[in-house]
């Protein structure tokens, strides 16, 4: 099954079109990126599809059900997002607060709250900091607390939108360690938006956004070796793919090109047929 | 005239139980002209460290000198206004601080608050929108409507328009794309090199570290680890160690290909110089 389908949808903040005519589809279980430049549309498309926004033209299915407003909660509890800013998502008083907060708007019962909360804070290494104030906590934490609110709600897909992005590198790790966690346990569908192009050779399915418009999609294999519009989108290529090309240059064919680390191993092997 | 912080302390909310030292009589010193990366984990003193630079933060303890004005603890120090005019600081997240109704008038602020005319402050505003890769069409547009990254060329733009002699930069790239945040660095590089001015990078990008900058100071836990050029910072893996820093992917690969035992020398930071030498064992 279809975890998303969007079809030719446009949408316009006031009158110029900032997605025009987009159709792709997610399927079930996946681990997905989209990557664009910034001002490429990433950001209102994720927003469309949790119906943040309302698409000019075109339609948007999540697992079957059209998006519209009779269907507009029963979407929402499938699809949980995590914004980039971690101050901007934080609503309680503490952490448990916070987490309590998205339960309380699903009408969860109290006395079913409190081991929700405790499952969740667990499953992302925050049950120690329950009663912690948000001031007290490192970015990386807090998008943790914002995982674990989404998480509460059980939904079936995750859209992360630039989730790490205003991480140190250890936060970033650690952010990604645990949706990878999440993805394989769980088998939820993960849609990240992301500029990370390592993270994008590493997942099943890439789009690629330019200027409203689908550029490219397909997996990382068939994306990524397509260097020149990727060049010409402004985006970076993976170091593997670097190496690859230095190696061509000295007149070294490598067949690996997104395992840093294969490569290394075929040069060996290379050297002992020397 | 070289930056120098001479045993530097610097204590949030000093005298009250809350007190936190967030630097610990630090010394440094920085040349006149050269590109030099603050690297360290969060909290670490960073931003602490560099907002010393225009007077934002006073030392506690200690004292520091910057373009020809000396910064003291415990006194009442003059001409801050002329050392801020020297001295332009880029926040992280600088867009937030955005506000005016258009963006040649957001730019323009700074320079006019330092006296000089409206029209020639729109003329300075105009050439340095430019400087950041933003065209013509922008001037009048809000910036409020811009994306992240254009907001954050404007909010440089900002700084550029004062013309400081130093520049000093709070992770500037966080956020942006790849490609945006590599036209960043190449400007911040050509500030430098071609304006002269002595450019202070606050990052946790490596790939920028050694691919755009001169010299490393690493901060770490209010001290200064180490201040080393980046040659030394990348050539031997024990600097990366000891600064708990996660190597970039070409040295990574480096390391890789010196432990399956290709014969290459620790100097090497580059990708065709290591496929060159792979090549010598591996070709006819």
């Amino acid at each position: 099954m279809k975890a998303i389908e969007v079809k030719n949808v446009s949408f316009a903040y006031d009158r110029e079109d900032v997605i025009c005519d987009v159709s792709f589809s997610v399927e079930q279980g996946t681990y997905t990126t989209i990557i664009g430049h910034n001002g490429s549309g990433k950001s209102t498309v994720a927003k469309l599809i949790i119906g943040l926004l309302e698409a000019r033209t075109g339609e948007i299915l999540v697992e079957d059900y059209p998006l519209n407003l009779e269907n507009l909660y029963t979407i929402r509890d499938k699809v949980g997002i995590v914004f980039q800013n971690p101050d901007n998502q934080f609503i309680g008083s503490t952490v448990r607060d916070d987490i309590a907060f998205g339960l309380e708007n699903h009408c969860v019962d109290h006395d079913r709250m409190d081991p929700l909360i405790e499952e969740f804070s667990e499953k992302v290494g925050m049950q120690e900091y329950l009663n912690s104030e948000p001031t007290k906590l490192s970015g990386g934490q807090k998008q943790r607390v914002a995982i674990a609110g989404v998480l509460a709600m059980s939904p079936d897909i995750l859209i992360f939108d630039e989730s790490t992005s205003m991480l140190d590198p250890q936060g970033k790790a650690e952010i990604n360690a645990l949706i990878q966690q999440i993805h394989e346990e769980k088998n939820l569908t993960i849609v990240s938006i992301t500029h990370d192009i390592e993270e994008v050779a590493a997942s099943d399915h890439v789009i690629v956004l330019n200027k409203g418009k689908v550029a490219l999609d397909g997996t990382p294999e068939e994306v990524l070796n397509k260097e020149k519009t990727l060049y010409e989108l402004q985006l970076d290529i993976p170091f593997s793919l670097k190496w690859k090309h230095a190696l061509e240059k000295e007149g070294i064919t490598v067949k690996e090109t997104l395992d840093v680390k294969g490569m290394v191993d075929e040069l060996c092997r290379l050297r002992s047929k020397k | 005239m070289p930056i120098t912080f001479k045993e530097v302390s610097y204590e949030y909310s000093a005298n009250t139980p809350f007190a936190y030292l967030a630097l610990d009589e630090i010394n440094l010193k920085l040349a006149d002209g050269k590109m030099t990366a603050i690297v360290g984990a969060t909290g670490s003193g960073k931003s602490t460290l560099v907002q010393h630079l225009n007077a934002l933060l006073i030392p506690t303890r200690g004292e520091l000198e910057v373009a020809d004005r000396k910064i003291v603890a415990n006194q009442k120090n003059k001409g801050l206004k002329e050392l801020r005019h020297q001295v332009g600081l880029v926040f992280q997240f600088p867009e937030y601080q955005l506000f005016e109704e258009t963006i040649v008038k957001d730019v323009a602020f700074g320079p006019q608050n330092f006296g000089i005319s409206e029209n020639e402050a729109t003329e300075i505003a105009k050439k340095a929108i430019r400087t950041v890769g933003l065209d013509d069409s922008y001037f009048e547009k809000s910036p409020l409507e811009l994306s992240g990254g254009q907001k954050r060329r404007v909010a440089i733009a900002g700084i550029l328009a004062m013309n400081p002699s130093v520049l000093v930069l709070d992770e500037p790239t966080a956020g942006l794309d790849p490609q945006g945040a590599k036209e960043m660095m190449a400007l911040f590089r050509k500030l430098n090199t071609e304006d002269r001015k002595t450019v202070l990078i606050v990052t946790h990008d490596m790939e920028h570290v050694l691919n755009y900058c001169d010299d490393v100071v690493v901060v770490e836990k209010g001290h200064i680890l180490m201040h080393v050029d980046k040659q030394t910072f990348f050539e031997d893996t024990s600097c990366l160690e000891r600064a708990k820093i996660n190597p970039p992917a070409v040295i990574r690969l480096r390391k890789l290909l010196q432990q399956q035992g290709f014969d290459i020398p620790n100097t090497i930071l580059d990708l065709p110089t290591l496929a060159k030498l792979v090549r010598k064992e591996v070709a006819k």
